[in-house]
């Protein structure tokens, strides 16, 4: 009856896990076994390497980290800055409020807007030369402040960041909606029944609720940022010099640019590594926070 | 409820089992089938035509088969490479070391003996220059035999084009574009007058940064010492390596470069240009059919990049544009041969250039071709190309190069910091290699 | 009545704060869209040259053109046919697992559970060429099974990952009663947990559908006949090596955005309505 019990819960996973093994493990070991040789992604000789692809990523490939940095820098301004935004935006839409429908769908426009289309135009709203925000410093009086925003080293990144945020925010806010609907309405008003304000609503029923929510939310924007080019390369190409650089970006430039795909799979395989790790970490952390609530 | 999904599931697998099987029948053709793999969008109509042409005549179907953008079609060449389900013909984009690599793995005939049979009847179509970049010489480093191992469709060259209404405003002459580094930079000074930008170009391309420095490279210290540079005889902190450098420097500080130059892709440029917001622009001659769709009445001339020394004579690069190989293991090898001599023949390649505005390869067919491009051909002669140097720089040190001038023109380095960062690269690549090359004796 | 008047005016206030805000957002949001729609009824010499968002001259012409040029019919139907079988798949298969990794105990539960969320972390950037020769050795390259199974592998971690986070949040309570009724596992799983995740499931399908529409890399290297290739292909028809036909991309673009926004339209609805009307067992 137990076997017979086990056998039905994997039964659950069983397609997951089929799928999974073909389509992911599979590749992956091969992956995995290419990070070891020094091959050009065509040629039938490949040379094994053992750990040294490896070895190279760590102790001498400054370039890599740097865009690891770059990475980490854009997904934290994403964690702070479009989460938060992501949230409010949640918060203001899940009340009775005029037009919310409206808003619900132009939120996710972003999302689905394609990286060319935000590109082109963020490209003309940041230009150095006849770029919208320029105009726009100067007619309100902040002359000084203007500068090529894409292009200055100073700026560059921010602004990557910036546009990187708006663009996924409407994917935090989605997610962020559907865990506030989850709230049953019948804890707000038992709570205004005692006399609750809406701030110790807020703080003591939609915060504790919603943090499994935020912890998923967290892990998504982590994966979602750190693993970000498409918009990146529309905007700045990597540059100016090094200044937008992120690890995909590397990676692609090992195996298209240098054709050494053997350390392109080493880089890919590292930089996962690194990510589950955070991630773990995270994971931990969302485990911990339910506990204190 | 377990049966329910059951079905549902096997409907599911039946409907898409169906469908895959079907597809399966659709793919298998008869035979005499010349299948092409190619990623030239701009050229899908045109090679659709020469195609049914081909076929009228002959009976040989050919099949084009368009993969874009060409990332995603490098990409899947290579994978049908590693499955052995390379097409009949095919192109391989990327640098003389990959093409080496398919070469020696056996996936591209060599068409040397039908190059040169008929006392090179075939061969004497092309532009030498376009011949030279799907050639492999008798000492190459790549260890390939030597032969010829690409047809060439059609050929570039890179140079620098100024606006001409822009020169009337400047109080220039329009037919006079600057000769020589000094009269250049003269330009600069009256462009920051009038408020204008300077030269526009894709430079967060970085290959495109990379043309231009080799350009003043070539002018300065001669092919020879670039070689040497590349061999590691020479350091790139060499006098005249930094003269290269300081040259970026120079234009950006005379505001000859546009605001914001290393950050824009080459069609960002293309599309400032043509609609005159910069006065010169650095591209390669397919800009002539962009500038045309963007701005039919844009007034402008084709020059060679400026002088910068006497000592050397200035080349661009230049050559084949796209080039096509046969696989060495198609089944329709001799009518994938034929296919190619007959696209390369003279008339084919007069309706390819015409419809596509794209030079020939075929140095018959340039005639009558659109007044831009015939200046664009003019300077064939000086073309150079990385590929055919019969070497290869580490493509660390070109990135850390390129990326250096970026750094130069945002004011975060001096020539003289990149030139040395660059040499630390290249020394460290070296080491690496050397390595690398005891272990494969050791072995 | 004092403090009635005082209470309103603030919660007008707040109110007119709120929506300054939500306006403000929604304008950011809305203006690269627009650009998109001007852009497409623009020439190709306009584009760059008349910045005004509503063109003087409407070129309705060009949706006709990207249409017919682009082959859309075909690649529409193909796309179509893709993304309803690959999220059809996801919600299937990561819902059922998801369901287990929530509610069940077994062995090695958790490894596993943490192996997909591994790979949702470690992207696999060179994964094409193995790919590539596996599906070459099953005969499913060139075939739809092949690359609805590779999207489904695709979606499949991140939609576990959400689904059991929201399956941990739904009160057990419902199912209790389910079961003491005689409902089986797999009974539970339909009748029960699912209707109460419809919130989940809508999101689910939207980031699957909008993973799917967008796709067309893979699809490039698998498939070698244009019969069977995605809508995004279409799009590429447009952006050449060379030129690109800013006009018709964009007309291209918006055509193409249409049917997502439409699918999420229809998905908020779920989301919107939520557990509390959803907790009637359908």
């Amino acid at each position: 009856m137990r076997i017979k019990l086990t056998l039905q819960n994997y039964l659950f996973i069983l397609p997951a896990l089929i799928i999974f093994s073909i389509f992911y493990i599979y590749p992956f070991y091969k992956v995995f076994q290419l990070g070891l040789y020094e091959w050009d992604g065509i040629s039938p000789v490949k040379l094994f390497v053992g750990l040294a692809n490896f070895k190279e990523i760590i102790f001498e490939d400054k370039i890599w980290w740097r865009s690891m940095l770059n990475a980490a820098y854009i997904t934290f301004i994403a964690l702070t800055f479009q989460n938060t935004l992501a949230f409010c935006l949640a918060l203001a839409c899940d009340r009775e409020i005029r037009l919310r429908n409206f808003y619900r769908t132009i939120f996710f426009i972003p999302p689905v807007l394609s990286e060319v289309v935000v590109g082109l135009v963020w490209q003309w709203i940041l230009d150095g030369n006849y770029g919208i925000l320029n105009s726009w410093l100067i007619k309100l009086g902040f002359p000084h402040l203007v500068r090529n925003w894409l292009s200055d080293p100073r700026t560059a990144l921010n602004c990557v960041a910036i546009v990187h945020s708006w663009k996924g925010f409407g994917w935090g806010f989605l997610i962020f909606l559907a865990g506030l609907q989850t709230i049953p309405r019948e804890l707000y008003e038992a709570a205004k029944v005692d006399g609750a304000d809406a701030w110790q609503m807020f703080r003591n029923i939609t915060i504790p609720l919603m943090i499994p929510v935020m912890m998923l939310v967290a892990i998504l924007t982590v994966l979602g940022t750190m693993q970000a080019f498409v918009l990146i390369i529309a905007m700045t190409g990597g540059g100016p010099a090094y200044h937008t650089e992120v690890p995909v970006l590397r990676i692609l430039a090992s195996m298209r640019g240098s054709s050494r795909f053997g350390y392109a799979c080493a880089q890919g395989i590292s930089f996962g590594i690194i990510l589950v790790i955070i991630s773990f970490i995270q994971y931990r952390f969302s485990q911990k926070a339910r506990q204190i609530y | 409820m377990f049966r329910k999904f059951k079905i549902i599931n096997i409907l599911l697998i039946l409907s898409l089992g169906i469908l895959s099987c079907d597809r399966e029948q659709e793919v298998k053709q008869p035979p005499k089938v010349v299948t092409v793999w190619h990623w030239m969008t701009d050229r899908k109509d045109a090679f659709a035509e020469l195609a049914q042409q081909y076929e009228k005549k002959t009976g040989i179907k050919v099949n084009f088969e368009l993969y874009a953008p060409s990332d995603a079609y490098t990409q899947k060449v290579r994978a049908a490479a590693q499955g052995d389900t390379l097409p009949d013909i095919f192109g391989i984009l990327g640098e003389m070391r990959d093409f080496a690599s398919f070469i020696k793995a056996g996936y591209v005939e060599d068409l040397t003996e039908e190059m040169n049979k008929d006392n090179g009847r075939w061969r004497n179509y092309f532009f030498k220059k376009a011949l030279e970049v799907n050639e492999f010489t008798l000492d190459n480093i790549y260890g390939v035999r030597p032969g010829i191992y690409g047809v060439p469709i059609d050929i570039m060259t890179i140079q620098m084009l100024y606006n001409k209404r822009f020169f009337r405003e400047l109080g220039l002459d329009p037919e006079q574009p600057p000769q020589d580094f000094d009269e250049f930079i003269n330009i600069g000074k009256r462009i920051k007058e009038r408020g204008l930008q300077g030269m526009v170009s894709g430079w967060a391309e970085l290959w495109m940064i990379d043309c231009l420095a080799n350009n003043f490279a070539f002018n300065i210290m001669g092919k020879d010492k670039v070689i040497k540079t590349i061999k590691g005889e020479i350091p790139y902190t060499d006098p005249d390596w930094i003269k290269v450098l300081t040259l970026f420097k120079r234009m950006q500080d005379e505001g000859l470069l546009y605001n914001g130059i290393v950050t824009f892709i080459n069609k960002t440029a293309e599309q400032l240009f043509a609609n005159e917001k910069a006065v010169f622009a650095f591209n390669g001659s397919w800009c002539v059919n962009v500038y045309k769709g963007m701005n039919p009445n844009l007034d402008y001339g084709v020059m060679l990049p400026p002088k910068v020394s006497d000592n050397y004579p200035r080349s661009i690069w230049g050559g084949a544009g796209s080039s096509f190989m046969v696989n060495a293991k198609s089944n329709v090898k001799k009518e994938a041969i034929e296919f190619l001599k007959w696209l390369t023949e003279k008339e084919q390649q007069i309706f390819l250039s015409k419809t596509t505005f794209n030079l020939p390869a075929n140095k018959d067919s340039v005639i009558d071709i659109h007044p831009r491009l015939a200046e664009f051909a003019d300077d064939i002669e000086i073309t150079t190309h990385p590929r055919l140097w019969g070497i290869s720089e580490f493509p660390r040190v070109i990135e850390a190069f390129d990326k250096g001038i970026q750094s130069i023109i945002i004011g975060e380095k001096t020539p003289q910091e990149v030139a040395e960062e660059v040499q630390e690269i290249k020394e460290r690549e070296l080491n690496k290699k050397k390595l690398s090359r005891s272990k494969l004796v050791g072995e | 009545m004092n403090s009635f008047f005082y209470y309103n005016a603030k919660k007008v206030i707040l109110n007119i704060i709120i929506h300054i805000f939500l306006l403000s957002i929604a304008a950011t949001c809305l203006f690269p869209l627009i650009w998109m729609i001007g852009s497409s009824l623009k020439t190709q010499q306009t584009v760059f040259r008349d910045f005004s968002l509503i063109p003087k001259e409407m070129h309705w012409e060009n949706y006709y053109l990207a249409w017919k040029q682009g082959g859309f019919g075909r690649y529409f139907l193909n796309t179509i046919f893709y993304t309803v079988s690959v999220v059809l798949g996801i919600v299937f298969v990561s819902s059922l697992a998801a369901y287990a990794f929530s509610r069940f105990e077994f062995v090695g539960k958790n490894l596993i559970f943490y192996m997909f969320m591994a790979a949702m972390m470690i992207p696999i950037p060179g994964s094409f060429v193995p790919l590539y020769v596996l599906l070459n050795k099953l005969h499913l390259r060139n075939t739809p099974l092949g690359y609805i199974l590779c999207m489904i592998n695709v979606g499949l971690s991140t939609s576990i990952f959400l689904l059991k986070t929201f399956f941990d949040k739904t009160p057990r309570e419902l199912e209790d009663a389910a079961r003491i009724d005689g409902c089986s596992k797999l009974g539970l799983w339909w009748h029960v947990a699912l209707p109460l995740a419809k919130p989940v499931l809508a999101v689910v399908v939207v980031f699957n559908t909008l993973n799917v529409w967008n796709e067309y890399v893979l699809a490039l290297i698998i498939f070698d006949s244009r019969q069977l290739m995605p809508l995004q292909v279409a799009l590429t028809t447009f952006q050449g090596e060379f030129i690109t036909q800013y006009p018709l991309l964009m007309a291209g673009l918006t055509i193409t955005a249409i049917p997502v926004i439409l699918i999420y339209i229809l998905m908020q609805k779920y989301i919107i309505k939520g557990v509390t009307q959803g907790a009637i067992v359908e």
